[in-house]
């Protein structure tokens, strides 16, 4: 690590990646977020082919909407323990006191959920796929760079509200209420976009939707990481 | 004794609480005024029936709640961060609140309008789906105000939503519209749009009056209240 250390521009991304790893070191150990976000997923996905009637409906027309429901839902079960394992034992009020700045504390809680979220999906993925009966194309690159587009602005934006939220009283009922909303113009253009490439139509389709997903990443990235300081207590 | 009064002169209290606001008074007025000459002094629309007339509430109630009540959440809440001052959170927390009720008026009324000119109670349409998009918002915004217990973090915290808010707002709307653009609908109907014979215009005009004044003096008396609660938990906490 020392070695790479200097290498690295900034102390900023050095400073992230270190709260990153920390929390994914947790959640590799315990396992049980994961788990249990994988298992609502898969049984999710499952409930939904069941209540499905196949000759009503096309699975074209379902599938891009299940994909993302699920993976919302999945993402948020992440997202509310990210700072939850902090406040046990008040270990975020260290964190808060070492020298780390409360960027970088925000771009590692982000970058940890981030690979949580994308591990969600790398799961389901394959099982909506199967289940439904998808065609895949040849797109599936253009599949992953919507699912990460979509991903970077629900791990930003569900991470700065679980901040928020771990200060209420109704932490896990309120972090749904909050962002879900927010979940809106991610959510949309995402399913949208999949649907385009599930259906095998050419990529140029989605390209009004991947614009309003870069779009919201960079104005909602940067608005979260100036307006996170002022989720902590002073 | 002395803190008393010291805390009522720094947040502005009123002297003493009249038993009848007069801005309210007459805003009131105002409003029954618009809704009489809508009934019976204008003209039924040829097209559109009677079912029109909710028009002069309608549109004037999404005027108060949608722009201004969500304008001024915006405004309060990026204010709040930037200066810290105890007031603005009171100004986003009544406009939050009034502009909650101002948009459940738009809601309830849209869709009876609908269902006599569209047939349906409610469609899909990227207005009316960004209006309840934006409702949802508001009133997650309210019950996060409602599950903080310090004032100063609750003030601070719901800033934080209410900022955020404001960057949302257009993304909503934007999504909502390319979604629906690309599937055109059989609704394609602007009530705006049309250019209203005068006596219409004169009664949407003071239908639009009365609710802008009804919404700012619900809203003067939100924040003084909220001024008013605020100062009785600090004379408590003392």
């Amino acid at each position: 690590m020392s070695a790479v250390s200097p290498a690295l521009p900034p102390s900023f991304l050095r400073d992230a990646w270190r709260i990153a790893r920390k929390d994914l070191l947790i959640e590799f150990r315990t396992r049980s977020a994961f788990l249990a976000a994988a298992v609502f997923a898969v049984l999710s996905v499952v409930i939904f082919r069941f209540t499905w009637d196949p000759t009503a409906i096309p699975a074209m027309d379902l599938a891009p909407g299940v994909l993302w429901v699920i993976f919302t839902f999945s993402g948020l079960l992440g997202l509310n323990r990210s700072f939850g394992l902090e406040l046990a034992e008040r270990a975020y009020d260290g964190l808060l006191a070492s020298q780390v700045s409360r960027e970088s504390v925000f771009a590692g809680k982000v970058l940890g959920n981030l690979v949580f979220v994308c591990g969600i999906q790398l799961l389901t993925l394959p099982a909506v796929v199967l289940f439904f009966d998808l065609p895949v194309g040849g797109a599936w690159l253009l599949l992953l760079v919507i699912l990460l587009l979509a991903s970077l602005g629900l791990a930003a934006v569900g991470t700065l509200f679980a901040a928020v939220a771990s200060n209420t009283r109704l932490a896990e009922l309120l972090l749904p209420m909050m962002t879900l909303p927010f979940f809106v113009p991610l959510v949309l253009p995402a399913a949208q976009a999949s649907a385009v490439i599930l259906r095998g139509l050419p990529a140029s389709d989605a390209a009004a939707w991947l614009k309003v997903l870069v779009a919201f990443d960079l104005v909602f990235v940067s608005a979260c990481v100036a307006v996170f300081p002022f989720t902590i207590e002073e | 004794m002395a803190s008393s009064v010291t805390t009522a002169e720094r947040m502005e209290l009123p002297a003493r609480v009249r038993p009848v606001d007069g801005f309210l008074l007459v805003s009131l007025v105002l409003v029954a005024a618009a809704c009489v000459r809508a009934i019976w002094f204008t003209p039924v629309d040829a097209m559109l029936g009677a079912a029109q007339k909710i028009f002069y509430v309608h549109v004037p109630a999404a005027i108060a709640g949608l722009y201004i009540a969500c304008g001024l959440l915006a405004v309060a809440s990026i204010g709040y961060l930037w200066i810290k001052d105890e007031r603005l959170d009171r100004l986003a927390e009544a406009s939050a609140e009034v502009g909650l009720l101002f948009m459940g008026v738009v809601l309830v009324t849209g869709p009876i309008w609908a269902r006599t000119s569209w047939g349906t109670w409610w469609a899909w349409e990227a207005r009316i789906t960004s209006t309840l998009f934006l409702w949802l918002l508001v009133l997650g915004y309210l019950v996060l105000r409602g599950a903080v217990e310090s004032a100063e973090s609750r003030a601070r915290l719901s800033a934080v939503m209410g900022s955020l808010a404001a960057l949302l707002v257009p993304f909503i709307h934007l999504t909502v519209r390319l979604f629906r653009g690309m599937h055109p609908g059989p609704v394609v109907l602007k009530p705006e749009k049309p250019s209203l014979p005068p006596e219409m215009a004169i009664t949407f005009g003071l239908a639009s009056v009365a609710f802008i004044l009804l919404f700012f003096a619900l809203l003067r008396m939100r924040f003084r209240w909220a001024g008013l609660r605020n100062a009785q938990a600090e004379l408590e906490a003392v």
